[in-house]
C-alpha cells in the first residue's frame, strides 16, 4: 500500500542512505492480560531521509508504535526492520546508534546539569565501565547549540522551563548521533517559540539526512513539517501517503470522529474545527 | 572550540556577546571537593587511632603510645581493626545508599526503608538462634534476607495500584520493614536471655564492639567486590536513573545493569550489617550530603558519597566508644547526628559548592 516510489517531491533525489529506513509488517501488539491488541496488523515504510507523523486520536496506538520500533515492546507477530535487518538481531549497542527517542515527557529527579544530561546521549559510543570524554563533551555542546541552549550548560535541569528541557531532550537525543529519530508528541507542551525552534530543528536535521518519524494528535504539525503522513484510528492504519493528500477534511473527520473544514494557507493545509 | 567559531556569525550577529562555552573543561571535571574529601577522610581515620578511653577519658598521646605496651596493643588489636570497619560500614551503607536512590529513580530510600537492613538483621538473628553464630552462616543468611527485602519491597510497589512510584517504593519498604522487624521481634522473644539475646539486640542497635581483625577479614571480599562494581559502573548510574525507555534508547539494558549494580551494593551492605548490625541514617543523608556538594553527576557524586560515609561512620564511632565507660549503640548516634544534620539541610536548601 505504500512503496517507496511514493516518494514526495521534496527528496528528488534517488535514496542515498538506506541506512535510515524502517518498515513494519503485519505488526501487531497487546499488552499482557489485556484481551483488547494495542496494534492490530500494522503494515507501514518509513522512507530514509524524510520526515512522517504518525498521526491520530489519543490512544490510538502511537506511542506503543513507537515503543514496538525501539525495541522496548516485542510485538506478538510481525516483523520490525530497520535498515533492511530485523530489529531484533542488532545488539543493543549498535541499535542505539541507530535509533534515538525524544520521549514526550521526561521526568528527571535528580538535578543533573544540562550538559551532563546531554552527554548522557554519549552512552551508545561508550563502554559500560567508560565515562565522556573531551570529544563527548564537545559533541554534546553542538548538540546543546543546535537547539540554542548552549548558555544554560551549567544551569540545574528543574531550574529549565518545560520548553527549554524538551529541548533539552532533544540535543540529548542529538548528541547520539541518530540516523533515525522518533520523536513523541514533541510539541504537546511547548509554547509557540519553542514549538517555532523545534520545527527548526526538525528541519536541520531532515536536511543532515536524518529520518525523522514523530507521533502527534494535532494535524497542524504534520502540515508544518512532514512530507509523509500516517493515519491511525484504535490501532490500525487508516491511511498513508504525502502529507497533502492525507490531510482532506474527508480522511481527517474519519479519523478524529468530528467534522472538519481544511483550508489552504500560506502553501499548506491548514485544519481547522468546524 | 572551532565549530563555534565557524556557526558564530552564520547563527546571528549578536554572537559577539560571552562565549558559547562558559566554563571550561578542567573546572567541569573539578575534582577538588573530592581531594578535600580525602584527605578528611585519610585525617579522621589516623586521628581515630587516638581517640578513646584509655588510658583516660579523650586522647591517647603519641608518646605514651610510645612507652606503653598494653596501649599499643590496644590500638593495634582492637582500635585499627574497628577505624577499619566503621570506615567501610559508612562507605558502604553511603554508596548503596547512593546506588538505590538513583537506580529506583527516588531520592527518598535507603538501605533501612526498603527492607534491606532489617532483611539482613532477621537472617543474622535466624542465624543465631537455629544456626549457630559462625561468622560465614550469618553472613549468608543476612545477604540472602538483605535481597529478599528488597525484592519484596520492589514487587510489593510493582503490584500497588495507586499513587507514584515513589510514594509506592517508600510505602512497600515500610511495610516489608516492618514485617522484618517484627520476625526479628519474635525471634528474641524466643531467643535464650542470656547467651542469644544480647546479640540480637546488638543486631538491631548496630554497634561495632568487639570488631576483631578476623570480622574485618570476612568483610573485605564482599565490600570490595561490591564497591568496586559500584564504583566503575558510576557514569553508568546516571543512565540508569533515566526514564526506562529513554536509558533503553541509549542503549542500556536497564534490568540486567540494574540487578548487577543492586547485586553488589545489597551484597556489600549486607556483610557491613552482619558484622555491624542495623545502622541507619547514614545511606540516607550521606548521598543528599554528597549531591549538595558536588551536584547530581554519580561520577563525582558516588566518590564523594563514599568519602563522606566513611568520614560520618567514624566520628560516630570514635563518639560511641569515648563519650560514655559503656558504649553506646552505634546506630543510635548515627541516626541522632543523621536526623539532626538532615533537618539542617532541609531548611538551609541551596548550599551549593559548585554552582
Amino acid at each position: 500500500m505504500t512503496d517507496p516510489s511514493m516518494q514526495p517531491a521534496d527528496q528528488p533525489s534517488q535514496i542515498k542512505n538506506d541506512k535510515c529506513i524502517v518498515s513494519l509488517s503485519g505488526l501487531s501488539f497487546r499488552y499482557n492480560g489485556s484481551p483488547q491488541p494495542v496494534l492490530h496488523d500494522l503494515s507501514l515504510h518509513f522512507p530514509a531521509q524524510a520526515i512522517t507523523a504518525i498521526l491520530g486520536p489519543n490512544g490510538s496506538g502511537k506511542t506503543t508504535l513507537l515503543r514496538l520500533l525501539l525495541g522496548v515492546l516485542h510485538p506478538q507477530s510481525g516483523h520490525i526492520l530497520v535498515a533492511n535487518r530485523p530489529q531484533y538481531d542488532y545488539p543493543r549497542r549498535e541499535i542505539s546508534q541507530l535509533l534515538g527517542l525524544v520521549p514526550q515527557d521526561e521526568h528527571i529527579p535528580f538535578d543533573f546539569t544540562v550538559l551532563e544530561y546531554v552527554l548522557l546521549g554519549r552512552a551508545p559510543y561508550l563502554g559500560p565501565l567508560a565515562a565522556p570524554g573531551e570529544a563527548d563533551i564537545e559533541i554534546a555542546q553542538a548538540a546543546l547549540r543546535k537547539c540554542g541552549l548552549q548558555h544554560l550548560q551549567d544551569r540545574p535541569l528543574p531550574n529549565l522551563s518545560g520548553g527549554e528541557r524538551q529541548l533539552a531532550t532533544v540535543a540529548r537525543a542529538l548528541a547520539q548521533k541518530p540516523c533515525i529519530l522518533l520523536l513523541d508528541e514533541p510539541t504537546a507542551h511547548l509554547d509557540l517559540g519553542n514549538k517555532g525552534r523545534l520545527l527548526q530543528i526538525m528541519r536541520d536535521l531532515l536536511a543532515e539526512g536524518v529520518t525523522l518519524i514523530l507521533t502527534t494528535h494535532d494535524p497542524n504539525l504534520a502540515s508544518a513539517v512532514a512530507s509523509r503522513t500516517v493515519l491511525m484510528q484504535q490501532g490500525q492504519v487508516l491511511d498513508s501517503g504525502p502529507t497533502r493528500d492525507m490531510l482532506t477534511a474527508e480522511k481527517l473527520s474519519a479519523t478524529y470522529g468530528v467534522p472538519v473544514q481544511v483550508v489552504e494557507m500560506a502553501d499548506r493545509p491548514i485544519v481547522l474545527l468546524l | 572550540m572551532a565549530l563555534a567559531e565557524s556557526e558564530g556569525p552564520a547563527l546571528a550577529p549578536a554572537a559577539d556577546s560571552p562565549p558559547p562555552i562558559a566554563p571550561s573543561i578542567p573546572a567541569y571535571l573539578s575534582r577538588r571537593p573530592l581531594l578535600w574529601l580525602g584527605l578528611a577522610l585519610l585525617a579522621v581515620l589516623f586521628l581515630s587511632l587516638f581517640v578513646g578511653r584509655y588510658p583516660a577519658f579523650g586522647w591517647l598521646s603519641p608518646a605514651t603510645l610510645a612507652q606503653d605496651d598494653l596501649a599499643r596493643q590496644l590500638v593495634l588489636n582492637l582500635r585499627l581493626p574497628r577505624v577499619l570497619t566503621a570506615c567501610l560500614l559508612g562507605m558502604t551503607l553511603a554508596a548503596c545508599g547512593s546506588v538505590l536512590q538513583m537506580i529506583f529513580r527516588n531520592p527518598l530510600v535507603e538501605p533501612g526503608l526498603l527492607g534491606v537492613s532489617q532483611g539482613a538483621a532477621f537472617g543474622a538473628a535466624l542465624s543465631i538462634l537455629y544456626f549457630g553464630a559462625s561468622v560465614i552462616l550469618i553472613e549468608g543468611l543476612a545477604t540472602f534476607f538483605a535481597c529478599l527485602g528488597l525484592a519484596a519491597s520492589y514487587f510489593l510497589a510493582r503490584r500497588v495500584r495507586y499513587g507514584g512510584w515513589i510514594l509506592r517504593l517508600v510505602l512497600s519498604g515500610i511495610a516489608v520493614s516492618a514485617l522484618f522487624s517484627s520476625a526479628v521481634g519474635v525471634l528474641k522473644y524466643l531467643a535464650d536471655p542470656l547467651t542469644q539475646l544480647p546479640d540480637i539486640v546488638f543486631w538491631t542497635l548496630g554497634g561495632l564492639w568487639g570488631v576483631t581483625w578476623r570480622d574485618l577479614l570476612y568483610l573485605v571480599l564482599p565490600v570490595t567486590v561490591g564497591l568496586t562494581i559500584v564504583y566503575l559502573m558510576r557514569w553508568r548510574l546516571n543512565l540508569l536513573s533515566l526514564d526506562d525507555d529513554t536509558s533503553f534508547s541509549l542503549g542500556a539494558s536497564p534490568g540486567r545493569e540494574r540487578t548487577l549494580l543492586l547485586g553488589g551494593a545489597v551484597t556489600a551492605t549486607a556483610a557491613v550489617v552482619s558484622v555491624a548490625g542495623v545502622v541507619g541514617w547514614i545511606g540516607l543523608l550521606i548521598p543528599h550530603v554528597a549531591r549538595r556538594l558536588t551536584g547530581a553527576d554519580a561520577r563525582r557524586a558516588v566518590p564523594a558519597s563514599l568519602l563522606l560515609g566513611g568520614i560520618f561512620a567514624l566520628l560516630c564511632d570514635d563518639l560511641a566508644r569515648t563519650l560514655l565507660p559503656g558504649e553506646i549503640p552505634l546506630g543510635i548516634l548515627t541516626s541522632l547526628f543523621g536526623a539532626l544534620l538532615f533537618m539542617a539541610m532541609m531548611l538551609t536548601k541551596n548550599v551549593r559548592i559548585r554552582r
